[in-house]
C-alpha cells in the first residue's frame, strides 16, 4: 500500500491540540506516533508534549564541545609554548598556568558554542530541502500544521479527524 | 483566517489587527505590546521594513557612508605617510585608537545583556528589541577589530602578530593580556555571529515564504529549510538557551580582559583592582545608551511604533539608569581607593586628570556619565523621544570620553616625570578615523536592517500569545 503524507492546517493551538489528542486516542493501526509532526509559527511546549517525550541531544554536544575546546585549547597553547616560544623566561615557568587558564576558558566557550550550533543543526535536521516534505507558507504566518505519514487507509482516518476539528485546509501527497 | 475565540477573545489576534485608533492607543501606552495584534500583521509590518523604509533611512545611510569615506581617506593617508601623522609618539602611544577600540568593545555588551541575560530571566519585553541589539554587538566587535589594525600602523606587516612557527623567532607572549584580548574578542565575535544567526533562522523562513526574486533565494539559503517542525523548535529552544548561557560569562570575561590590558600594567591610574568590574559596568552602560539611540531611530525609520513601544523604552531607560548608578559607584570606588591609598604617584595622576590640560574632558565625562542619567528618573522625560535621544547621545559621549580619559591622561602623566607630555592632543587623522568608525558601524547596521528583520517576528508572536493567555487566565480566575 502507498505511503502518504497529510498536512492539516489549524487556526490555533487548541484545535491542533484537540486533533492530536483524538488522533492519539484513536489508536489507529499502522500509525507510528513518531511520524506525527507539528509545524507552527512559534514554539509551544504544551502542544508538543502531546507528541510525548522526544529526544533533545544538544546538551551532550555542548558538553563534548566545551570539554574538547577547553582541553584542546590548553594542550595547543602548552604545546606551542613548550616547542616554539623563544622568549627568555628568566626562571619563570615555560607553561604558566594562570594566563593559560584564561585562554583555556575562552577556548572552552568557543568549543561549547561551535559544537552546540553543530549539534543543533544535526538534531534539528538542518539544512534540509524544502521539497522533501509537505509545507505551507501559512505555517510561518499564523497557522498550526499537523503532519502525519502513514498508509492510505490510515491517512483517510486522519483526514476525518482533522475535518472534525475544523481544519482550515488539507494537503496530501504520496511519499516516493 | 477564520477567527476562533476562547471566551470571546481571539487566540492570536483574529480581528482588530493593526488597528491603532480608538481605545487601542490608550492600552498600547500602558502595555509593552498590544495583545490583539494579529500574527499575520506582525509579519507584514516587519517585512515592510525590508522593502520600504522612510526617506530618513537613506539620509542616515548616506550620512554614515560619508563618515566612513572620511575614515577611509584618513587611513589611506596614514598608511601612505606613516603612523606619525596620527600625532602619536612617546609617551602617548595609544591615543584615540585604543580608546575607541574599548568604546566599541563596550558597546557590544548591549546585545548580550538584552539577548542572553534578559532571555534567561524571562524578561519578555526584550523580544521586540533584542535583534538589533545583537546586531549591534556583532558590528561593534567588527568595528573594534578594525582599530587593532589601524593602531598597528604598518598594515603590510600585520602577519608579524600572527602565531605560527617561523624563523623570525617571534611568537606571541601568552602571558600578555593583549593576546588574551585577541582570543577573547575572536571568541565573542564568532559566538555573537552564531547567536544572531541561529536566533534569526525562524525569521529567515518567514522572509523566504514572503519574498520573491533574488531575495527568495537569499532567504532560502539562510533559513536552511526551516519549516517550524516540533523537532526544530525543540532543539532550537535548547540550543538558543545554551548559547545564551555561554555568552554571559564570555561577555564578562571579554571586558575584564580588556580591563586587564590596563590593570596589569604598572601605569599609575591603571593598576587598580576594580578595573574589570568597572569596565564591564561601563560596557553595559554605553551599550544600553546606544540601544536607546537606535531604538528611537528604528522606531521612526521603519514605522515600528507598534513594537518598539514607549513602555519598552521606559524599561530600557530604567535599566540604563540602574547601570549608570553602578558605573558611578565603581567610579567613586576607583577615585576613593586611589585618593586614600598609599600610592602617591597614582594620586598625583588623579589630581592631574581633574586639574590638568584634560580636566575639561574629565569633568565632562563625570557630568555626562553620572549626572545626566538622573534625567532618566523622570517618567515624563522617559516618555519624550526627543529628550531620550539627546540623553542617550550624551551618555554615549560621556562613555566615549571615559575611555579617552583612561588612556591619554595616564600616558601624558606617567610614572617618570621625564616622560610627561601634557600638550598631547590627537591629530585630525585620528579624529577622522574615529569618525569613520562610526560611519562604518552605521553603514553595516543600516544594511543589516534592510536585509534582516530588525524585530524578531516569531518572538513578538510568542510575546503576544503568552500575554493573551495570561490575560485569559486572569479573566477566568
Amino acid at each position: 500500500m502507498n505511503v502518504k503524507r497529510i498536512l492539516g492546517l489549524f487556526d490555533d493551538f487548541d484545535q491542533a491540540s484537540a486533533a492530536l489528542h483524538e488522533l492519539r486516542n484513536a489508536n489507529l493501526p499502522h500509525l507510528d506516533w513518531n511520524d506525527v509532526t507539528i509545524k507552527s509559527p512559534i514554539e509551544h511546549p504544551d502542544v508538543e508534549s502531546v507528541l510525548g517525550v522526544r529526544p533533545i541531544p544538544i546538551r551532550k554536544y555542548t558538553l563534548v564541545g566545551a570539554l574538547l575546546g577547553g582541553s584542546l585549547g590548553f594542550l595547543g597553547i602548552a604545546t606551542a609554548q613548550g616547542n616554539f616560544f623563544s622568549q627568555l623566561k628568566g626562571g619563570k615557568p615555560i607553561i604558566p598556568l594562570p594566563p593559560d587558564f584564561v585562554l583555556t576558558y575562552e577556548m572552552l566557550i568557543l568549543g561549547g558554542v561551535y559544537i552546540t550550533v553543530l549539534g543543533f543543526l544535526i538534531a534539528a535536521g538542518l539544512p534540509t530541502r524544502m521539497k522533501s516534505e509537505l509545507y505551507n507558507t501559512a505555517v510561518s504566518e499564523d497557522q498550526i500544521g499537523v503532519m502525519v505519514k502513514s498508509n492510505a487507509h490510515c491517512i483517510a482516518e486522519v483526514r476525518k479527524i482533522f475535518e472534525k476539528h475544523r481544519v482550515l485546509s488539507i494537503q496530501e501527497e504520496v511519499v516516493k | 483566517m477564520n477567527s476562533v475565540t476562547i471566551d470571546g477573545v481571539p487566540p492570536h489576534g483574529g480581528h482588530g489587527a493593526g488597528s491603532s485608533t480608538g481605545g487601542g492607543v490608550t492600552q498600547a501606552r500602558e502595555k509593552d505590546i498590544r495583545e490583539d495584534i494579529a500574527w499575520a500583521q506582525i509579519n507584514r509590518d516587519v517585512l515592510k521594513s525590508l522593502d520600504r523604509p522612510r526617506a530618513s533611512y537613506w539620509i542616515l545611510f548616506a550620512f554614515a557612508f560619508c563618515l566612513f569615506l572620511v575614515g577611509v581617506a584618513c587611513e589611506i593617508y596614514q598608511y601612505n605617510v606613516g603612523l606619525g601623522v596620527s600625532g602619536m609618539n612617546n609617551p602617548d602611544v595609544w591615543g584615540l585608537y585604543i580608546a575607541t577600540f574599548i568604546f566599541w568593545i563596550g558597546m557590544s555588551h548591549s546585545g548580550t545583556l538584552l539577548s542572553a541575560i534578559l532571555h534567561i530571566i524571562h524578561a519578555d519585553w526584550r523580544k521586540p528589541i533584542y535583534r538589533f541589539a545583537e546586531a549591534m554587538t556583532t558590528f561593534s566587535l567588527m568595528t573594534a577589530g578594525l582599530f587593532v589594525a589601524v593602531h598597528l600602523g604598518r598594515l603590510w606587516q600585520i602577519y608579524y602578530a600572527l602565531p605560527y612557527p617561523n624563523e623570525r623567532w617571534t611568537w606571541p607572549n601568552f602571558q600578555s593580556p593583549l593576546l588574551w584580548d585577541a582570543m577573547a574578542i575572536f571568541t565573542y565575535l564568532s559566538s555573537s555571529i552564531l547567536f544572531l544567526y541561529v536566533g534569526a533562522i525562524p525569521d529567515f523562513a518567514i522572509c523566504r515564504d514572503n519574498a520573491s526574486g533574488w531575495r527568495k533565494g537569499f532567504y532560502d539559503k539562510l533559513s536552511l529549510g526551516w519549516m517550524g517542525t516540533d523537532r526544530q523548535w525543540r532543539n532550537f529552544r535548547v540550543a538558543y538557551l545554551v548559547i545564551a548561557c555561554f555568552l554571559i560569562p564570555l561577555a564578562v570575561s571579554v571586558h575584564s580582559i580588556v580591563a586587564s590590558d590596563f590593570a596589569m600594567s604598572q601605569q599609575p591610574g591603571w593598576h587598580i583592582t576594580s578595573f574589570p568590574p568597572y569596565f564591564v559596568a561601563g560596557a553595559l552602560y554605553s551599550g544600553c545608551a546606544a540601544i536607546i539611540t537606535l531604538f528611537i531611530m528604528l522606531r521612526h525609520t521603519f514605522r515600528f511604533e507598534e513594537y518598539m513601544t514607549l513602555p519598552i523604552l521606559d524599561k530600557t531607560a530604567r535599566l540604563t539608569f540602574a547601570i549608570a548608578m553602578v558605573w558611578t559607584y565603581l567610579n567613586l570606588i576607583e577615585y576613593s581607593s586611589v585618593w586614600y591609598g598609599a600610592d602617591a604617584v597614582a594620586k598625583e595622576t588623579l589630581i592631574q586628570r581633574a586639574t590638568g590640560p584634560y580636566a575639561v574632558y574629565w569633568w565632562a565625562m563625570n557630568f555626562l556619565g553620572s549626572v545626566v542619567p538622573f534625567a532618566l528618573i523622570f517618567k515624563r522625560l522617559r516618555a519624550n523621544l526627543t529628550v531620550m535621544m539627546i540623553v542617550s547621545l550624551l551618555l554615549n559621549l560621556g562613555m566615549w570620553l571615559e575611555r579617552w580619559m583612561i588612556v591619554t591622561p595616564t600616558f601624558a602623566h606617567g610614572y617618570e616625570p621625564w616622560t610627561w607630555n601634557h600638550s598631547f592632543f590627537p591629530s585630525w587623522v585620528q579624529w577622522g578615523i574615529v569618525l569613520g568608525s562610526f560611519g562604518w558601524f552605521g553603514m553595516l547596521f543600516m544594511l543589516f536592517c534592510k536585509l534582516v528583520p530588525s524585530v524578531s517576528m516569531y518572538e513578538v508572536k510568542e510575546m503576544v500569545f503568552h500575554r493573551k493567555l495570561a490575560k485569559l487566565h486572569t479573566r477566568e480566575a
